[in-house]
């Protein structure tokens, strides 16, 4: 197991190598002047200057490369513009709310989608079949952010069941301290029932907004999945044996129905990162989407940088364990090495 | 000579004595109603993308203040928005512009990565390695903020909102395309076009490529929803379109803080443009899909 | 529905012993199809008594499999039962819910499949699949389950039953997994065995290992068994009784003896005279109106072993043939398990590990061996369709085996030698209508004919009786035995010296193969031309080979004149593979 483990991770690193490759050209690739770029739209001569020495880009480009290669090592993504702090401390402050709020989106989806998916393909053309089924369709067919915004017009302007949509907590709640960065645990944690409850209200509609997206492709695959895996010769010997429908569908096949729902996980996960950004922007999340986003507007550069590397970081690693939670459930993967 | 030939088994479909497209699609849309409304729906944005802009009842650009904010009448159908522009034509103008982005990024990625993956999946070897290694590069980020950051980088305009569109969709199209490609050159129609005198070229054009076409026009269907997706979402953070543009992204950008206070048609009626569009180019994604290769039906 | 603890009740089992344990009375089965309702199975009467081994045989579309699916109510969604009845040892099996179904399945009926390894869940221990069996039907006791799976697999002659209760599929042979497969059957010791073509796609000495097990194990507990299969040789050789079945009916039903000695139905007699076997010619597969309408068959070239004394120089003469491949890391986690650590750890593996013979000129050369013994790697560095690793390919004087394959396709020696394939639905492109695959090789390679492409296709067709209005057709509106003859026609277009024949009739109905073999044997006499004809079934080489070459593992174990080796082996494998071919009481 620990073998797999450690091939996996050697996998891993050209990729790594290929992210951090890609996001440097992406500095370099600009047209014109990557200083003036850097040093902001209401640059001097001398700060571009300056910058240009800073970010060594009078050198030549293999040298530049190494020069970004070891800040990165250091931790060290630059500073942003507009509050002068730098961006990895930023992205670090705002990561956990971004993170609490895909994650939640994501159990919901999951919570929703699998089972669906299940019983759609069990009891195929029946009326949970076609919901799911038109659920599948419109819901990739949806944007995301358009979604959001019909949930606050629903939930908050129509019936009034949501608070307004202004970011982690109302305006009456205080943060709790800080211990996973994750305001549902942390107050839990400190036993702070009243920001637990503003805490849970204000992430209700937007992680139910991704939750709904990740929905589609998650019931599509695993309807589609079962459907394939109750249509194969082992199902037809685990009936022609006479295990019972519980045995049959669970343990034989659910299991198999799985391993390309996991797989499809790893797309997933892209598409709520992605999402993520429009989500935050809906609902005025203080998350790095959020962060990125005001960046751009602003032409400060440097956090969009960061921003981009420290998403496609966070996506090599759940990479790495969708691939290993795969291997936990198929032994083919594990044994044949 | 005798001829012993059996009856031919049950699977054999009836001899159909003309090949010809009407009859083809005559008979898909009979057997799949839902597909032949997706095909109505696109012939509907074709034309609103096409004649939309001569036929609009207002001059999207026109604003007028004094009629800002206005809920659906009769005179502006779809209302008016802070600056007092009718919305119904917006949206109809919009349509040329969302369409011809996710048409020219999905002709491009289709190109580029149809051939790098057919090119990929035949010859294996170094070509495979590289096509792949690019693909994976791609594919490590999510997709979304890959296209934030090469717009940023490349700058804010539409024309690389579809250098973009088209880079991220690059592995998907490359995957499926050398799949494809993979699959049929180990097959004996392509060993047997080997034995008959033709080289490799001729077999990639003329054996591989014919055959692969159905599965890649499911996938360029299927990808023009999500690239139209991707646009508006681009201009929806503010990348790429400009004010005053009409595109459906940046038009739910500009309803949504009006959303709050109940102006609801601002943001609807292009979000609610954008869902029709994409959510028809997905049934006809289907549609060709269960015609093609009805094993993978969904 | 509890699950009863310790031992289930048995079923009420009927003692009399001249009532059938399964009677099937008039059975039609109904499917809904996007075109209407289909009848696969038409007022079919069968009957099975106690301790009998019964066999159904039929060609694609006979609807052997869908019968046995109805008795054991596995039917897809589509297929129900319309008319008759299905009695069980006095049960009800049409009418008996659902629930009645499923604890008879596996308990007192059971069935097995083609294909083994897919038949097993990929995922799942195969000690726990049969413990799934044993626990389903209450068997045993979950303490001792696990106990109880390893005396089955020990039953089933599995070796190390211990160490294999622990493997995956995936770790297993295509034997072995057969093997598992039967013993989830026979688990819980039900009346009746299902085999539905268990060895369809297995080695021919693979085929003798399991048929001997089932049946050996069914006679011993007094099971009845029935075996469904499109080969009437085996079905003759192991069964009691024989069923035949043609597009849904059952057109006679007799002893295993009567069937070939004294076939009573016409389509029997065409099945039986169909079946390759020894003594018999060509001709004598044709049914009896055909075979006298044709003309005997040429006198073929017969050479005297691998170094006549011909004058003429051989067409193709292969020395020291090899075949290396570059073996990555370990060859599976079976050997890691359970073998015993490699003395030298290869890192390469032969396919082809240095044969050498010929051919000469209008020569039926025949080359078999099991799967995996090298024949196709062969065929294929002889096709110039891969490159050889070492050794002399020489054709005609010229040695071929030097022009790189991706060379070959353009050069004008390319249009001499040609090949048959297996699939014909795989090898026809099906965007090419029959007409312009056909034409194909004369469009590409032909000179001077390209003028009148349409006339030579259409001549090309009659040569193979093919209906020359099927030309405009596609792959997919045209039998198997139509796609055969395309392919056919596509290769002999150019006239070729040479012909390899890749399984060309393992994929079709054992009567279209007899007219295929027999059409294969004209054209190779008026035209002139040398065959070499890959396969695993003796019995077709025997009738359509002069000389027969067999492999294993890579090398020629033994060469030389049909009648010699078949009849009169030297080596060993031979003699086992001849010992292993299914003999039908003739």
């Amino acid at each position: 197991m620990l073998a797999t483990l450690g091939k996996r991770m050697v996998t891993v690193i050209p990729t790594l190598i290929g992210v951090v490759i890609v996001t440097f050209l992406l500095t370099r690739v600009l047209p014109g002047d990557p200083a003036v770029y850097f040093a902001g739209p209401a640059a001097t001569p001398q700060s571009i200057a300056d910058i240009r020495k800073q970010l060594g880009l009078d050198k030549s480009l293999p040298e530049q490369f190494a020069r970004y290669v070891s800040d990165l090592a250091h931790g060290n993504l630059g500073n942003s513009l507009s509050t002068g702090q730098p961006v990895v401390k930023e992205i670090k402050s705002r990561l956990p709310a971004s993170a609490e709020l895909t994650f939640l989106g994501l159990i919901l989806s999951i919570v929703i989608a699998v089972p669906l998916g299940i019983l759609a393909a069990v009891k195929q053309g029946s009326w949970i079949d076609h919901t799911c089924r038109i659920v599948a369709t419109a819901g990739v067919s949806l944007p995301v952010f358009f979604t959001g915004l019909l949930l606050v017009y629903l939930f908050y302007f129509r019936l009034g069941w949501s608070p307004a949509p202004i970011g982690r907590l109302d305006a009456f709640a205080t943060a709790p301290p800080t211990i996973t960065g994750f305001y549902l645990i942390d107050s839990v944690l400190t036993g702070n029932l009243e920001t637990f409850k503003s805490a849970f209200g204000q992430l209700i509609l937007p992680a139910l907004t991704l939750g709904i997206f990740s929905l589609a492709p998650l019931a599509r695959m695993t309807r589609a999945s079962m459907l394939a895996v109750l249509a194969s010769d082992f199902v037809r010997t685990a009936r022609a044996s006479g295990l019972d429908s519980k045995t049959v569908i669970l343990v034989y096949a659910f299991r198999n129905a799985m391993l390309p729902v996991v797989t499809t996980l790893g797309m997933v996960f892209s598409f709520l990162l992605g999402a993520n950004v429009l989500v935050e922007k809906v609902f005025a999340w203080p998350g790095i989407g959020s962060y990125a986003v005001e960046a751009l507007i602003s032409s400060d550069f440097a956090p969009v940088q960061g921003f981009v590397l420290a998403m496609a970081i966070l996506y090599v690693v759940l990479n790495l364990i969708i691939d290993v939670l795969y291997g936990v459930i198929d032994p083919r993967v594990r044994l044949e090495g | 000579m005798t001829d012993i030939s059996l009856s031919p088994p049950a699977a054999v479909p009836p001899k159909a004595p003309s090949n010809s497209i009407f009859r083809h699609a005559r008979y898909v849309i009979a057997e799949n109603p839902v597909t032949g409304l997706a095909f109505g729906l696109f012939l509907l944005i074709a034309i609103c993308a096409l004649i939309g802009p001569y036929v609009v009842p207002h001059d999207p650009l026109a604003s007028d203040t004094t009629a800002s904010l206005q809920a659906p009448t009769w005179r502006h159908w779809f209302g008016t928005d802070q600056l007092g522009r009718d919305i119904f034509s917006r949206v109809i103008v919009a349509t040329r512009l969302d369409f011809a982005v996710a048409l020219f990024s999905v002709i491009l990625v289709f190109a580029m990565g149809g051939l790098a993956g057919i090119a990929a999946g035949f010859f294996g070897g170094w070509t495979d390695r590289i096509v792949g290694r690019i693909s994976d590069t791609i594919m490590a980020f999510p997709l979304f903020v890959l296209a934030m950051g090469i717009v940023a980088a490349l700058g804010n305009t539409v024309t690389n909102i579809v250098i973009a569109t088209a880079i991220i969709n690059f592995p998907l199209y490359v995957r499926v395309a050398r799949a494809e490609a993979n699959v049929r050159r180990e097959a004996g129609f392509v060993q047997a076009a080997r034995l008959s005198g033709n080289g490799d070229i001729r077999i990639v054009l003329t054996q591989i490529l014919p055959n692969i076409m159905p599965i890649m026009m499911v996938q360029i269907s299927l990808t023009m929803g999500y690239a139209i997706l991707n646009a508006a979402g681009l201009s929806f953070i503010g990348l790429g379109v400009r004010p005053p543009t009409p595109e459906w992204g940046i038009m739910v950008a500009e309803g949504a803080a009006n959303i709050i206070s109940g102006e609801w048609w601002i943001a609807l009626f292009p979000g609610a443009a954008l869902m029709i569009a994409v959510f028809c180019f997905n049934l006809l994604g289907d549609g060709l899909r269960d015609l093609v290769d009805p094993q993978r039906r969904t | 529905m509890a699950k009863k603890p310790g031992k289930s009740e048995p079923l009420l089992r009927n003692s009399d012993k001249s009532l059938p344990l399964l009677d099937v009375h008039d059975l039609t089965v109904e499917f809904a199809t996007r075109r209407g309702i289909v009848r696969a199975v038409q007022h079919v009467n069968i009957s099975v008594a106690k301790g009998e081994a019964l066999a159904i045989v039929g060609e694609s579309g006979s609807g052997k499999s869908v019968t046995s699916y109805a008795v054991m109510r596995i039917l897809d969604r589509a297929g129900k039962i319309a008319e008759g009845s299905v009695m069980f040892s006095g049960l009800d099996l049409r009418a008996a819910p659902e629930n009645e179904m499923r604890d008879l399945r596996g308990r007192e009926m059971s069935m097995i499949f083609q294909s083994p390894r897919l038949a097993l869940n990929p995922i799942r221990k195969v000690g726990r699949q049969i413990e799934d069996v044993l626990l389903q039907h209450a068997q045993v006791d979950s303490d001792a389950v696990s106990e109880k799976a390893i005396e089955v697999l020990e039953q089933v002659r599995i070796a190390r039953p211990r160490e294999r209760y622990h493997a995956y599929p995936f770790e297993l042979s295509g034997g072995m997994c057969q093997r598992v497969v039967i013993a989830l059957a026979l688990a819980c010791k039900p009346q009746l065995l299902i085999a539905d073509e268990p060895t369809t796609g297995l080695d021919v000495t693979t085929q003798k290992a399991v048929m001997d097990l089932t049946v050996e194990l069914t006679r011993e507990r007094g099971m009845s068994m029935i075996l469904i299969t499109h080969d009437l040789g085996l079905a003759a050789a192991y069964c009691d009784r024989v069923v035949v079945m043609e597009k849904g009916h059952v057109v006679e039903t007799a002893r295993a003896e009567t069937i070939f000695k004294a076939p009573a139905h016409r389509y029997t007699r065409k099945l039986m005279r169909a079946t390759p076997r020894p003594g018999v010619t060509l001709r004598d597969l044709l049914p009896e109106e055909d075979a006298k309408a044709a003309k005997p068959v040429g006198k073929a070239v017969k050479a005297s072993g691998k170094g006549n004394g011909h004058a003429a120089p051989p067409l193709l003469l292969v020395e020291g043939l090899v075949k290396e491949y570059p073996r990555n890391e370990a060859g599976g986690s079976l050997k890691k398990l359970f073998g015993p650590k490699p003395a030298v750890k290869p890192d390469s593996f032969k396919a082809v590990d240095g044969i050498s013979f010929s051919v000469a000129r209008g020569e039926s050369v025949g080359l078999v061996g099991e799967s995996g013994c090298g024949k196709s790697t062969t065929s294929m560095m002889v096709m110039r369709l891969i490159d050889k690793t070492s050794g002399l390919i020489q054709f005609d004087g010229e040695d071929i085996g030097a022009i790189p394959a991706r060379k070959f396709a353009t050069l004008p020696l390319r249009k001499r030698i040609q090949m048959v394939f297996q699939d014909p639905t795989d090898s026809l492109n099906p965007r090419y209508t029959a007409a312009r695959a056909i034409a194909d090789p004369i469009l590409r390679l032909g000179n001077g004919e390209r003028s009148n492409v349409r006339a030579r296709s259409e001549e090309l067709a009659r040569q193979v009786g093919l209906p020359v209005d099927l030309l405009d057709r596609f792959p997919h509106q045209l039998s198997g035995g139509q796609k055969a003859r395309v392919g056919i026609a596509r290769a002999i277009a150019l006239k070729p010296d040479l012909i390899i024949l890749d399984e060309p009739t393992a994929a079709l109905d054992v009567s279209v193969q007899a007219v295929v073999l027999n059409l294969l044997q004209d054209l190779k006499d008026s035209l002139g031309m040398s065959y070499l004809f890959v396969s695993h079934d003796l019995n077709v080489v025997r009738l359509l080979c002069d000389r027969v070459i067999v492999m294993q593992t890579g090398k020629i174990v033994e060469q030389g004149p049909t009648e010699r080796v078949l009849v009169a082996p030297e080596a060993q494998y031979t003699r086992d593979l001849l010992t292993a071919i299914p003999h039908p009481p003739l």
